[in-house]
């Protein structure tokens, strides 16, 4: 839809042939061809599509960036020679997406916008370096992507091809159709090199196997995984590095793309512990890895290093300890996950529900002290606490006695002891003053079990009665 | 050089293991304090095994909960070393609908430094063993606390075993804390059986030191079948045998309702009458 008109986004190529083209209303076109069959366009789809695709090339390079709406952009420096040269990668890429009924055009080139206007405007395939600068020059104008208006103003001034313009001097250029012509022109034509910008960072340390034949053998998958990771760690030793996050991509030869990521708490490079942190990862998958028709290639990525000296050896035990503490954690977090696995962080406030933070313990967690209890005295504060409070049904002194008898769960419990009330204000500056103050007591029935319970409101003639809430229970 | 890290640990506890088999130190016994019961247990809970704490009732929980801590919070207590190693919890979801989440405020009123325990949530039973089996074979932690709710399915006389095993090579005490169980065969050195008990009542009849009432069902290759009625005292960090004849334990006929007693008037100032049991300082 644009300009209040259903508009033409795409068509097929028997719909070229009839005389369709893109940008035509679509009551035009169904002027002149009464039984069209169009459908709406969905651009989050498409996206989600061609991102599925960028997966797929992530086998022959890290780098791969979106080219929206419908291209990919792959750098593929220094990756090459794996797939028998930049001719060899293409034809493969090529024949692979054609087996999944795409239809693809393909260019390689010294600068990704040199490959993408031979992609897009030329004969596509591989671009030698000596003709790149001839075959550039032979382009039409509409390969610098520039609106229409601008296109049809270079025509009428004669100005064909890419050469025609490169003739010029560019300063006339850019006075004449903005900067923007004349550096894309640049670009174009090899003066000025741009990074592309892949979907993913490339990570900092990248090992990977590629299978001739596509790799079936479930039970030797491990074996792979264990040479993956034992080169992994040699690299980050020589580095003096630890990885915080190991990706392992499988590649199935159906082009699914398969991830497992495994986290540790503190930078790592132990194999050892890194294996078991995968086995505990696969045994928690809730779909197993499955081969299909095979892997082509399984690559281990390390996306986040971070500085580890070669641990150094203390005498005591502390280290150690802390060592077996930290690994025990990563195995928890890895087959449990983050939100699972927990540890609790004072809070100075005297809110009952707000004085304890819990967190990941896969994070590394400030310190705070808690406050030492007070000698000689019972423990003031429940052990176990019902988030919600429990609402229960009592009976109490007027005006502030503890509940003499009270029912929780259709049980009737006789209080024998009870303590209080230890009066705890709400916190305006989080509650809003509306939250109304709470009067806790400590009891005890006459089974020896031991309650933390709570009144909202008072005993007052001319106000609604009193709730009564349990709200933790003692040891 | 990661290599070398098991080597030194392994050394550490073929020492222990060796002082141990010598019978030197009560390092491998975990004393409750309580010189009756630790004489029935030849000098205390073994270390290196697995032992379980039923709750006698739902209800119970609560209690059976602290004493558990308390054997933990003992485990790490006997060694001066050791006093301040990680606590481990794996604890089922539905344990924490039914009887609350653990409170940090109140585990440290209770004895527990919170920033020593690593706390695992398990969505169900075979989460919570396997969580419990993973801790139980790491050296380096206090005590394993293993929470599952009735009877997990996996859970039988092969996985305590195994459970039993781990302890045995770590060294680490393993409590497996059961409520809404039945007995079943295990591999378990002992086996409590903890109900709440009413508290010595402190002034103005406040709820005293928590107190639990223990029945040692089993002990393996040793007597059984007795009860204790025991107090934790926190700044002790030990268990205290509660005189039997102590009359304010026996609250079975105190009648609960109407008593005299002075309420606290607005300002926080007690109604002067004189007589100071009815009031308790507190806080």
């Amino acid at each position: 839809m644009q300009g209040n008109a259903l508009r033409i986004v795409d068509c097929d190529k028997r719909a070229v042939d009839l005389g369709l083209t893109r940008d035509m209303t679509l009551a035009d076109a169904r002027a002149r061809i009464p039984d069209l069959v169009a459908l709406e366009t969905q651009p989050q789809v498409d996206r989600e599509f061609l991102e599925a695709l960028a997966g797929f090339c992530d086998r022959f390079t890290p780098l791969v960036a979106l080219d929206e709406p419908h291209g990919l952009m792959l750098d593929i420096t220094g990756c090459a020679h794996l797939f028998g040269g930049e001719a060899g990668l293409g034809n493969l890429a090529g024949r692979s997406m054609q087996r999944g009924g795409l239809k693809v055009k393909a260019a390689i080139a010294g600068t990704p916008d040199a490959a993408r206007a031979c992609a897009r405007h030329g004969h596509g395939g591989l671009v030698l370096p000596g003709q790149e600068e001839a075959l550039l020059r032979s382009l039409p104008t509409a390969a610098l992507d520039t609106d229409v208006e601008t296109v049809i103003a270079l025509s009428r001034a004669g100005l064909k091809t890419l050469a025609h313009l490169a003739e010029r001097p560019s300063e006339t250029l850019s006075a004449r159709f903005g900067e923007a012509l004349a550096v894309k022109l640049r670009r174009i034509l090899g003066h000025e090199d741009r990074r592309i910008t892949p979907l993913r960072p490339p990570p900092d340390c990248v090992v990977e196997r590629h299978f001739a034949e596509p790799f079936t053998d479930a039970a030797n998958l491990e074996a792979v995984v264990v040479r993956l990771i034992g080169e992994a760690a040699r690299v980050l030793e020589a580095r003096g590095e630890g990885g915080r996050i190991f990706e392992l991509g499988f590649f199935r030869s159906d082009g699914t793309l398969r991830r497992l990521a495994i986290e540790t708490g503190r930078p790592s490079r132990d194999a050892k512990a890194l294996l078991r942190l995968y086995r505990e990862r696969v045994e928690t998958l809730a779909d197993p890895l499955d081969p299909g028709f095979g892997f082509d290639a399984i690559k281990l990525a390390v996306p986040l290093c971070e500085p580890l000296d070669t641990p150094q050896q203390s005498l005591d035990g502390r280290a150690v300890e802390e060592e077996a503490v930290a690994d025990l954690v990563d195995r928890l977090v890895t087959r449990f996950g983050r939100d699972r696995v927990l540890r609790f962080v004072a809070q100075e406030t005297h809110h009952p529900v707000r004085a304890a933070k819990v967190l990941s313990a896969a994070a590394p967690l400030p310190e705070a002290a808690w406050p030492a209890p007070e000698p000689q005295e019972p423990p003031a504060r429940p052990l176990q606490l019902f988030e919600p409070p429990q609402p229960i049904e009592a009976i109490a002194e007027v005006p502030d006695g503890p509940p003499i008898r009270f029912r929780w769960r259709h049980l009737i419990h006789d209080v024998a002891r009870a303590e209080g009330p230890e009066r705890i204000a709400p916190e305006w500056w989080r509650d809003g003053s509306d939250e109304p103050m709470r009067d806790y007591y400590r009891v005890e029935d006459v089974q020896g079990r031991r309650f933390w319970l709570y009144r909202i409101g008072f005993y007052e003639a001319d106000s609604a009665p009193p709730r009564w809430f349990l709200h933790g229970l003692f040891a | 050089m990661p290599e070398t890290a098991p080597t030194l640990s392994d050394l550490r506890r073929s020492l222990a293991e060796a002082a141990r088999r010598s019978g030197t130190a009560a390092a491998d016994r975990i004393g409750l304090g309580v010189p009756g019961l630790d004489e029935i247990l030849n000098g205390g809970l073994v270390r290196a095994a697995l032992h379980e704490v039923y709750a006698a009732e739902v209800a119970d929980l609560a209690a059976a909960t602290g004493f558990a801590l308390g054997l933990a919070l003992r485990a790490g207590q006997v060694e001066e070393k050791t006093g301040d190693r990680t606590i481990f919890w794996a604890r089922q979801d539905f344990v924490d609908a039914e009887s609350g989440r653990l409170h940090a405020p109140g585990l440290n009123e209770f004895g527990l430094d919170p920033a020593r325990l690593l706390l695992v949530r398990a969505r169900d039973g075979e989460g919570v063993l396997r969580a419990g089996a993973e801790a139980a074979r790491c050296p380096a932690l206090g005590a394993v606390l293993i929470e599952p709710w009735g009877e997990p399915r996996p859970f039988d006389l092969t996985a305590s075993r195994r459970l039993a095993l781990a302890a045995e090579a770590s060294g680490v005490p393993v409590l497996l804390l059961r409520v809404a169980a039945a007995e079943v065969p295990s591999a378990a050195r002992t086996r409590w059986q903890v109900r709440a008990l009413a508290s010595r009542a402190l002034e103005a009849n406040a709820p005293g030191t928590p107190a639990f009432a223990l029945r040692l069902q089993r002990q393996r290759g040793g007597a059984a079948e007795r009860e204790w009625r025991v107090e934790w005292d926190r700044d002790r960090h030990c268990f205290a045998e509660r005189n039997l004849f102590d009359r304010s334990a026996r609250t079975d006929h105190v009648a609960p309702l109407s008593r005299p007693l002075v309420p606290l008037s607005g300002d926080g100032q007690v109604a002067a009458d004189g007589r100071d049991s009815e009031f308790r300082r507190a806080g």
